[in-house]
């Protein structure tokens, strides 16, 4: 009983040693992205005893796997709110998943929305409208809490834009997401030119997109795709360039597809 | 020439002389122990875990191949750190109270044997059971995600038969990226890490256990608490508006249990996060500190073990 007694004692010290090397390494944890996920009463009622104890125990990734499951079901069935419910939950266990980010906006924006604007049972239009909207809110949500998550990512910034193009019809905004997400590592190579598109559409600033549009031209053939041409002949001739600065007509390779 | 007796035999060669620590006794201790453990059905559930591995990629591949590689290796990694977690607990938990039991304890500790190389020799079995296991699993892991991806690339390679190569590039670099990556490894070797640490406590536990039973409870209670030693260790250093008996509360969970949260890397991996060199060897060596002095700590309470 003395040498238990006396064990514990030396755990004690050795746990005052150890104590602050935990401190630290939780702080370079935190610095490098493995923050994990805060255990507090809301996450309890968010995701319920048991996922509550599975997370507890470090299987908060097989718990998030099955309400995303769940989420298909939900989704299947057109459940919106609850899809919306389960999505929050598994953001929260999972936070630096971008795919879980990434299929919550989706389902929010793109096909929650829809149905929405295609509930025939709100016979008002406006009303439709509105729920529309509400949900493309909870999708840009949904991306700039991923975004707050994993700022070093640019998928994220590319969904972003993607639905301010698509959803909001706000190029100006889709032009910046694009122009941060090409500028991260690992950004996939049409972020750049889908940027100087969206800014080509952007009233008043026609001269900044044409020099990124012209500047990407200049790169080589690899850039000289179908749409990056015709957006730069439609801003030739909005801003008047001269005939000697322009492109010529048959650099269009015949059969390129627009990525 | 005859020698009648052992006394006329040519004293030419002394017998060895009794060292106190000796690694060959271990590694005999060490080698039993894992041979009496293999003996414990353990690879009928490594089957299980993967046959487990392969149902769930069937399962999974009605989802895209982004979700189908992400909640794989979930399911995967997740299953290797029960499986792990488990099988060092159990197995461990039996290993004193089963030798006491069996009486086989009196007769190694009535060789020369020091209780510490016993000891020692116990959690090298254990250890070398443990990775036996993270191994196969390893193996079972990568073979799955290697036929899944391969499978994923045939695949893509046909719906986008001709589409631009930069584009097919781009699809088939995303398809790798989703699915294994080398940044994994250093997730596997943290989740033995842990299985080890848990083997350890294990021990020091059994060392005053009066059942292997007893023995397992308390270890689901501090696997428990453990990985919640991150909370208690916040709250206790932050100095919120706690009581007193809260606060030494907070502080004997803080000083008395490991942080498994810690060793729970494996998630912001699957997730993409790359972890730096410094971090997996800071966490390998709060693992390997750990290990040493449950280890030790066992080794002095079974000294003072009545047998």
């Amino acid at each position: 009983m003395t040498r238990i007694a006396g064990a514990l004692a030396i755990l004690i010290a050795f746990g005052a040693i150890k104590l602050p090397i935990e401190h630290s390494l939780d702080a370079q944890r935190r610095r490098e992205h493995f923050a994990g996920v805060q255990f507090n009463l809301d996450l309890r009622e968010k995701i319920g005893q048991l996922g509550f104890v599975a997370a507890l125990s470090g299987f908060r990734a097989i718990v998030a796997d099955a309400l995303f499951i769940q989420a298909f079901t939900a989704w299947e069935r057109t459940e919106w709110g609850r899809i919306l419910l389960l999505f929050r939950h598994i953001t929260t266990l999972q936070p630096r998943v971008l795919l879980f980010w990434d299929t919550a906006a989706w389902q929010m924006a793109w096909n929650a929305s829809v149905a929405a604007m295609n509930d025939l049972r709100q016979p008002r239009l406006a009303l439709r409208v509105r729920a529309q909207r509400e949900y493309f809110a909870l999708g840009r949500d949904f991306l700039e809490r991923g975004i707050r998550n994993n700022p070093d990512r640019p998928e994220l910034y590319e969904a972003l834009a993607r639905l301010y193009k698509e959803k909001y019809r706000d190029h100006a905004r889709a032009a910046e997401y694009y122009a941060k997400a090409a500028a991260l590592p690992g950004a996939a190579s049409f972020d750049r030119r889908f940027a100087a598109y969206e800014l080509s559409y952007c009233e008043g600033r026609e001269r900044e997109a044409y020099q990124q549009l012209r500047q990407l031209y200049d790169e080589g053939p690899q850039q000289r795709l179908p749409t990056l041409i015709a957006r730069l002949k439609f801003l030739e001739k909005r801003l008047g360039i001269p005939p000697r600065q322009r492109i010529p007509e048959e650099r269009t390779a015949p059969g390129q597809q627009t990525p | 020439m005859k020698f009648s007796t052992r006394e006329d035999l040519p004293c030419t060669e002394t017998a060895p002389r009794h060292r106190p620590f000796s690694s060959g006794r271990i590694l005999a201790i060490a080698s039993n122990t894992l041979t009496e453990l293999i003996r414990l059905r353990v690879f009928y559930a490594l089957l299980v875990f993967a046959l487990l591995l392969i149902g769930s990629s069937i399962f999974m591949a009605q989802l895209s191949f982004q979700q189908e590689f992400q909640i794989l290796k979930d399911v995967a990694l997740g299953a290797m750190s029960i499986f792990t977690s488990v099988l060092a607990i159990v197995a461990t938990a039996r290993l004193i109270p089963q030798d006491l039991e069996d009486r086989t304890v009196y007769t190694i500790l009535a060789r020369p044997v020091p209780r510490l190389e016993y000891v020692v020799g116990k959690i090298v079995g254990v250890l070398a059971l443990l990775g036996i296991s993270i191994l196969v699993m390893s193996v079972a892991f990568v073979l799955v995600m290697y036929g899944r991806e391969q499978a994923v690339v045939r695949v893509t390679l046909r719906q986008m038969a001709g589409a631009p190569p930069d584009q097919v590039a781009d699809a088939l670099r995303a398809i790798r990226a989703s699915a294994f990556n080398v940044n994994l490894f250093p997730g596997i070797l943290i989740v033995y890490l842990k299985a080890c640490l848990l083997a350890a406590l294990t021990l020091f536990v059994s060392t005053f256990a009066s059942t292997n039973i007893f023995t397992i409870v308390v270890m689901a209670f501090v696997y428990f608490i453990s990985h919640l030693e991150a909370t208690a260790r916040e709250y206790w250093l932050q100095e919120h508006g706690s009581g007193l008996v809260t606060r030494i509360f907070l502080a004997l969970v803080a000083l008395l249990f490991p942080d498994l949260q810690e060793f729970n890397l494996v998630d912001d991996i699957v997730a993409g996060t790359a972890v730096s060199l410094g971090l997996f060897l800071k966490t390998a060596a709060l693992g390997v500190f750990y290990i040493t002095i449950y280890t030790l700590l066992a080794a002095w309470v079974f000294y003072g073990k009545e047998l």
